[in-house]
């Protein structure tokens, strides 16, 4: 195993009855990055996640956390390196916060006593929710289950944090505030690996992304290397009335691909045909747009093409559902990139803050 | 980082154990709408049935009553009706009554609830989402289920120690006085709380958490226990009324019996619940 790798699933299969609901999973994750997989429901996301801690084992292939297989003799010592915060916050109703907080802190070793009360006071202040201590957890917000839950993953130090859906059922608000304080939680090199089926959210955070489609993974790797090598060349996108002139472009030079996107007309035919244009090089764009505006074509807008984490999953599963596709079809999955983009991830933690503020 | 001194070999923590146990027993005392029915089924079998019976006996003095059940003590073993003790036909009476009708009582009580508790214990966690946060965690399986297990064993024998001490009290009160001097509890009495009460209890709540590990509902889980224990019930019951008519070596018999029966049970209850189980996956599957 890589020294750089704090997981390694390869090749894991896993069947309940006749489901199959990891197949030839691989997923690498590095260590102190954020790494997030992506997936619709039923993709296999939170089963990957109980292989990663051990509560469930592969039927073929192999799972390495910290080095160490995590359903065998030493799985103990790998989960009590993990702090997971569920799909559902895992909470016992009945008792208050402290004693949710108390019992993981038993349960990881910490024992008990002042030590381990002044942990949980500092945990819980991190996460907004000291206050509600004291209140029976059956009476929290589903917000306020969701700060508990974290900070109850974060009680016991873990090198390696799994988040599975961590926003589901909250407010858009609260499911800020709660990416902003993951975010924080890499800040002092912990490995985060997150689930999620909200694009959005993912796209402030992920240093690396692998996207799943039953059970297995399409693609994984950095955003901004993925983007490249969906589109390799520059990009630009141009809406014109005219769909007939932009689908002409092809034939201007340096024009490597031009892809229209008329559904809007369907509905409104007055309404912008889209042309995503590939071009060999970015300086072409105002030359494409000087023979359009001069044979009298009407342009309503040039925007360059940065393509999202939303643009990219779409394109991956378009690939795997078109695999004949010009478009995508070359792009096999690529190999992993790890930490090879932190100016980027940077950049997209710092627009998920400024959303929080 | 991690607290990493801490041990990670496959050994037993009994501390984890403890805590699994605690927590369990803490969110039971929360759980209002399940103990106040308990504690009156216990104060109904320990003390007030006991009580009202016994002072008809021995305080109204009804003749009619005293006779008839002093024809019902006919059917008692000789062994039994030498150890009967006491001048007066209500004194007598009120012995036997006390000493050896009400014994199953001891059994019937605990079991019951013991059930209703390990019953819900680990789907419980399941339906409530929290099996998934134990499933991730570094308790061991055997911790879990261990701790589960006195969680659920501590309500029902709670309920024998505090009824016990009652049920004396009420005998020694109502009975003694007629008897001339307090006799209660026996020694086929100890030996029968201590002794073979326990084993019975540890090997119906090792087949109740088998279940409860198994079934997909607490509701189910509620209903296959109660066909599960109720046989047992029976044992237990039928062990416990031979073990206080019985004389010599028997109930150390019985108990060592229960208690073999108890430790295999046990042992094949730990491998019954694994990971997959708190998740709510069939193992294997």
């Amino acid at each position: 195993m890589t020294r750089d790798l704090t997981v390694a699933v390869r090749q894991v299969s896993r069947r309940f009855g006749e489901v199959h609901a990891l197949t030839d999973l691989t997923i690498e994750v590095p260590t102190g990055a954020i790494t997030v997989l992506l997936g619709p429901n039923g993709a296999g996301k939170t089963t990957a996640i109980r292989m990663i801690t051990g509560a469930l084992g592969p039927d073929s292939g192999s799972v390495e956390v910290f080095g160490t297989d995590p359903s065998g003799p030493d799985g103990l010592a790998v989960r009590r390196r993990c702090g997971v915060v569920s799909a559902k916050p895992s909470l016992y109703d009945r008792l208050d916060g402290w004693d949710n907080m108390r019992y993981s802190a038993e349960l990881y070793g910490l024992g008990r006593g002042a030590d381990v009360d002044r942990r949980i006071r500092e945990a819980a202040a991190r996460f907004g929710i000291e206050a509600a201590m004291d209140q029976m957890v059956g009476g929290f917000s589903t917000g306020m289950k969701t700060r508990l839950a974290l900070a109850r993953s974060v009680l016991h130090q873990p090198d390696l944090l799994l988040l599975d859906e961590p926003t589901s059922g909250l407010d858009p608000e609260s499911a800020v505030a709660v990416l902003e304080m993951i975010r924080q939680m890499t800040d002092d090199g912990r490995t985060v690996l997150m689930c999620t089926h909200l694009l959005l959210e993912a796209e402030g955070l992920a240093d690396q992304v692998v996207v799943m489609e039953h059970g297995t993974s399409l693609v994984w790797g950095a955003p901004d290397e993925l983007a490249r090598q969906y589109w390799p060349s520059p990009t630009v996108r141009i809406s014109s009335s005219d769909g007939t002139a932009l689908h002409a472009l092809a034939d201007a030079d340096g024009v490597l691909s031009v892809e229209l996107d008329d559904a809007a007309q369907t509905a409104d035919p007055d309404a912008p045909v889209v042309a995503t244009v590939e071009v060999d090089r970015t300086e072409r764009t105002p030359a494409l747009v000087a023979r359009l505006v001069g044979a009298g074509v009407p342009v309503a807008a040039v925007v360059p093409f940065d393509p999202t984490l939303e643009d990219l999953y779409f394109a991956v599963r378009r690939t795997r559902a078109n695999p004949g596709d010009p478009a995508d079809g070359t792009h096999s999955p690529p190999p992993l990139v790890a930490k090879s983009t932190e100016p980027s991830a940077r950049a997209r933690r710092s627009a998920v803050a400024d959303m929080a503020r | 980082m991690s607290d990493n001194s801490l041990p990670t070999n496959g050994r037993m923590d009994w501390e984890r154990v403890r805590t699994v146990a605690r927590t369990d027993l803490k969110q039971l005392i929360q759980a209002r709408d399940f103990w106040v029915p308990m504690t009156l089924l216990g104060g109904f079998f320990f003390v007030i049935i006991p009580l009202i019976l016994l002072l008809s006996i021995t305080q109204i003095g009804r003749n009619d009553i005293v006779a008839q059940v002093s024809e019902t003590l006919q059917v008692l073993p000789p062994s039994a009706q030498e150890q009967i003790q006491g001048d007066s036909p209500e004194g007598r009476t009120g012995y036997a009554l006390a000493v050896f009708l009400f014994a199953p009582v001891a059994v019937v009580v605990p079991l019951t609830i013991s059930t209703a508790v390990g019953a819900a214990t680990i789907v419980g966690e399941r339906e409530r989402g929290t099996g998934e946060f134990l499933a991730h965690s570094p308790a061991g399986v055997r911790e879990i289920y261990l701790g589960k297990l006195i969680a659920s064993l501590v309500p029902g024998y709670l309920t024998v120690v505090v009824g016990f001490s009652a049920y004396s009290l009420i005998v020694n009160l109502t009975v003694g006085n007629e008897i001339g001097y307090w006799f209660f509890p026996t020694p086929e009495w100890w030996l029968m709380i201590l002794w073979v009460l326990p084993p019975f209890l540890a090997i119906c709540l090792s087949l109740v958490l088998r279940l409860s590990a198994k079934v997909s509902s607490t509701a189910a889980a509620q209903q296959a226990s109660g066909l599960i224990s109720l046989p047992l019930i029976m044992v237990a019951y039928s062990q416990a009324t031979g073990v206080l008519f019985g004389a010599g070596y028997m109930p150390i018999i019985v108990g060592g019996v229960a208690w073999v029966v108890a430790g295999f049970s046990l042992s094949r209850g730990i491998r019954s619940v694994d990971r997959s189980r708190l998740l709510g996956l069939a193992a294997g599957a």
